[in-house]
């Protein structure tokens, strides 16, 4: 399946370098983590980073999320990607992130490229307000269209402290008994 | 009735043949079905064999990441163990591990053997649940009550370890809440034989069972590359030939020490999958064999890192050795520190092989005392993508086959 | 003179209705036939397959070989229409309001809720969250269990307490007799639950 990086990648620096070498065409930048192994691009080569990817031997997605910066105004979308069926790279997790603006977020979909994420990219869809360009079926999975009009995990929908009550009528009961 | 509109129909002066649209009729199988499992699965029949089906999942939706943004560090632990209630240790261990990068301090040995020991034990629960509800839902309800029955000796062992039956919070950050008490080991080895006898029960009356093989074999299979395009996970992923386990990959606290092997089957069908389970079990045995034999011969010190354990009230230290006689011994209360914990800024991920996949967290912190951006990933929501491309061509009543089999837990794919 | 004897020995006797009839109505609330259908009903409460929330492992192993709850006669079965008791374990979410009401309103007269769990009683430890409901205001609750999640004890605990209330009160046999249940509140949500779950939203269509 694919071929793999050029040498076997013993750690996550040598992955790093390797992928920076593969990817250098899309402009990719790396941020500081922990754990895995983060690699930025503009928005407008995600598509073609990811296909690039999915040629290195990484072929499915573990997680699809966003994270609301409301300081600086942007969304970031990370897609973590690890590997099944090549052995030297299923020990690493890179994720392949993206910043989009807050007041129009719109990002192409990678349901072409990694059919795991066609689940994902409707959760983050609705919870965020993201839509997902070329996504086959974007509909709502988990809320209610009351709920998700809210954007829940936006950073300015803050929390109540008590949740709603729901409006109940004690006495109405009596003049509709129908037993 | 003619279907298409040229092959070999007879076309009389005056007829007009046009094609007409497949009978197809739409089952919603709702959140109240004989089974357990609070989702609706939208099925379009044609005949009796699925065309097309649709998951309609989000009746457990508990926000449990929008409200992790707004609780402390410490609170978010008994959250997050809501989503796999069963499996306890395992579903609230990544998070502890993301924040300990963070913090950027690592468990001493013994806890590190200590929270191997409950995952196992956690394991072995959630695959007996497994199996039982599996079983419920072919028919078969003997194993229902059998594996029920076995599950409480499990969790019995839960319940001496940390306190509680399901809700643990046993790992913490720094280590583990509690130490194994004295005659601990010996009830383990007793619970361990006993498994053992009873899972070659199992297998004669359960699996070996002509009923069962019957309704099992062939039916729900995925082959290797579909699987890994679909991303599935956990006991599913290897019942397909996927030699797969965040244990061996990517081994995490005492793993890298302990001996075990992971059992991987070829066929990928439901027969499959159900075989990988009981496997499982086996291997899970022997590591909690293992654990309580290092645990055992090696000295009762670091079960917290010193970080906490220093700042603790000499109340704590006089509990732990056992020198208040109406106080247990090796229990301890909570660390003060927790209360009030600021986390450095930074961002993490770890992931953890949970009883029914891998299960992932992204944490995100700015120096605050709650969390900026908690992200988890279930393994049974990695698997719901499983009805979309799984299920059709299958007939309606295979449906409970490979629903079973795949071991969901809603309240998990939810969150 | 005969006839008069048997009336003061409270005998009815064919061919005056009216008086049958009362004497027949007053056997029955005060009578044993009052107590044998409270009996009766208390000792086959059987709760429907509605698992809510995370609580359901609990019910599992209630019913299971190690806390038996067979043995008060409650059998957990499938269908709304031949059960009369359902147990709300854990949170009520938005989505699952609008089943929870469908499925008391399908099953028959005298029907019992039991509310377990932190959850069911006012949120627990979801008490803030956008998506959840207080199930109080959804359904009738007889019973409220505490715990998170209550131990399997506590769960046969308030079967029995459930037995004690409908053989204490007699509330079997009061709703045979009047056709309404006077000890509880009845409730009725005014809004739309099903509204809720954008119905038409989900499916291909």
């Amino acid at each position: 399946m694919g071929g793999g990086v050029r040498e076997v990648p013993a750690t996550a620096e040598e992955l790093q370098k390797s992928l920076l070498e593969a990817l250098k065409d899309y402009k990719p930048q790396v941020e500081p983590v922990k754990g895995y192994i983060d690699i930025v691009v503009p928005v407008e080569h995600l598509v073609e980073a990811a296909v690039k990817l999915k040629e290195l031997g990484f072929d499915h997605v573990i997680s699809v999320g966003a994270v609301d910066y409301i300081a600086k105004k942007q969304f970031k979308v990370m897609y973590h990607v690890t590997s099944y069926l090549n052995e030297d790279l299923s020990k690493f997790m890179v994720s392949l992130s993206t910043y989009i603006s807050r007041d129009n977020p719109h990002c192409p979909s990678l349901t072409r490229v990694w059919l795991s994420a066609e689940l994902q990219e409707r959760e983050t869809y609705e919870m965020f307000g993201i839509t997902f360009d070329g996504h086959p079926d974007l509909r709502l999975l988990l809320l209610t269209p009351v709920v998700a009009a809210l954007k829940p995990l936006r950073k300015d929908f803050v929390v109540k402290e008590e949740s709603d009550n729901i409006e109940t009528d004690y006495e109405a009961f009596e003049s509709s008994k129908w037993w | 009735m003619s279907e298409g509109s040229a092959s070999g129909v007879p076309h009389l002066p005056g007829m007009e043949v046009r094609p007409v649209e497949r009978n197809v009729y739409e089952v919603q199988i709702g959140p109240s079905h004989p089974g357990s499992g609070h989702m609706r699965i939208i099925v379009e029949l044609d005949g009796d064999v699925m065309v097309r089906v649709d998951p309609d999942i989000g009746f457990v939706h508990r926000t449990m990441e929008k409200l992790a943004e707004g609780r402390g560090w410490i609170k978010n632990i008994p959250l997050f163990e809501r989503m796999a209630i069963l499996d306890a240790c395992n579903t609230t261990l990544p998070y502890v591990e993301a924040v300990e990068k963070l913090l950027d301090i690592e468990p001493p040995e013994r806890a590190k053997y200590l929270r191997a020991l409950l995952c196992e034990i956690n394991r072995i629960a959630s695959h007996l649940y497994g199996i039982g509800i599996f079983a419920v839902f072919l028919g078969h309800s003997t194993i229902y009550m059998w594996a029920f029955g076995d599950r409480e000796v499990f969790v019995q062992l839960a319940e001496d370890l940390t306190g509680a039956r399901l809700t643990h919070s046993y790992p913490v950050f720094g280590g583990v809440r509690r130490d194994i008490p004295d005659d601990f080991p010996q009830n383990a080895r007793k619970a361990v034989r006993y498994m053992r006898y009873r899972l070659d029960e199992y297998a004669k009356i359960y699996l070996n069972n002509p009923n069962i093989r019957k309704r099992l074999e062939g039916v729900g299979v995925i082959s290797k590359t579909k699987a890994a395009e679909l991303g599935i996970v956990g006991p599913n992923a290897r019942a397909s030939g996927i030699k797969y386990d965040v244990r061996l990959v990517e081994p995490y606290e005492a793993y890298p020490e302990l001996d075990f092997e992971i059992p991987v089957f070829e066929e990928g069908d439901s027969l499959a999958r159900a075989w990988q389970r009981v496997e499982e079990i086996k291997q899970s045995l022997n590591i909690i064999e293992q654990a309580v034999d290092w645990l055992e011969k090696h000295p009762r010190e670091g079960f917290m890192h010193d970080k906490f354990w220093k700042t603790a009230p000499k109340l704590y230290k006089d509990v732990y050795e056992g020198n208040i006689p109406y106080a247990g011994k090796y229990r301890v209360k909570l660390m003060p520190l927790f209360a009030t914990l600021k986390v450095p800024p930074g961002k993490a991920a770890a992931r953890v092989e949970a009883g029914r996949g891998e299960i992932f967290y992204y944490v995100e912190s700015d120096g605050k005392e709650v969390p900026y951006r908690v992200r988890v990933i279930t393994p049974s929501f990695r698997n719901v993508i499983a009805f979309k491309y799984v299920m059709p061509g299958h007939r309606l009543m295979d449906l409970p086959a490979i629903y079973g089999s795949f071991d969901y837990f809603p309240p998990e794919w939810d969150r | 003179m005969a006839q008069a004897k048997q009336e003061q020995e409270g005998k009815a006797y064919i061919g005056n209705l009216e008086v049958a009839a009362q004497l027949a109505k007053e056997s029955l609330i005060k009578g044993t036939i009052a107590k044998a259908v409270d009996w009766a009903t208390a000792f086959s409460l059987w709760p429907v397959h509605l698992m809510t929330s995370c609580c359901g492992c609990e019910i599992g192993a209630a019913w299971g070989p190690r806390f038996d709850n067979e043995r008060y006669g409650s059998l957990p079965w499938v269908g709304p229409r031949q059960t009369n008791l359902i147990i709300i374990e854990g949170t009520v979410t938005k989505k699952m309001a609008c089943t929870v009401r469908i499925t008391w309103e399908q099953m028959p007269f005298p029907k019992f809720v039991i509310a377990m769990g932190a959850c069911a009683l006012d949120g627990g430890i979801f008490y803030n969250s956008y998506n959840i409901v207080r199930p109080w205001q959804v359904v009738p609750v007889d019973i409220y269990i505490p715990g998170c999640p209550p131990r399997p004890e506590a769960v046969a605990r308030s079967i029995v307490e459930l037995q004690k209330m409908i053989r204490n009160r007699g509330v079997a046999s009061k709703w045979l007799i009047e056709g309404v249940r006077k000890d509880l509140k009845y409730v009725l949500p005014k809004e739309d639950l099903c509204g809720w779950r954008g119905e038409g939203g989900a499916s291909y269509s």
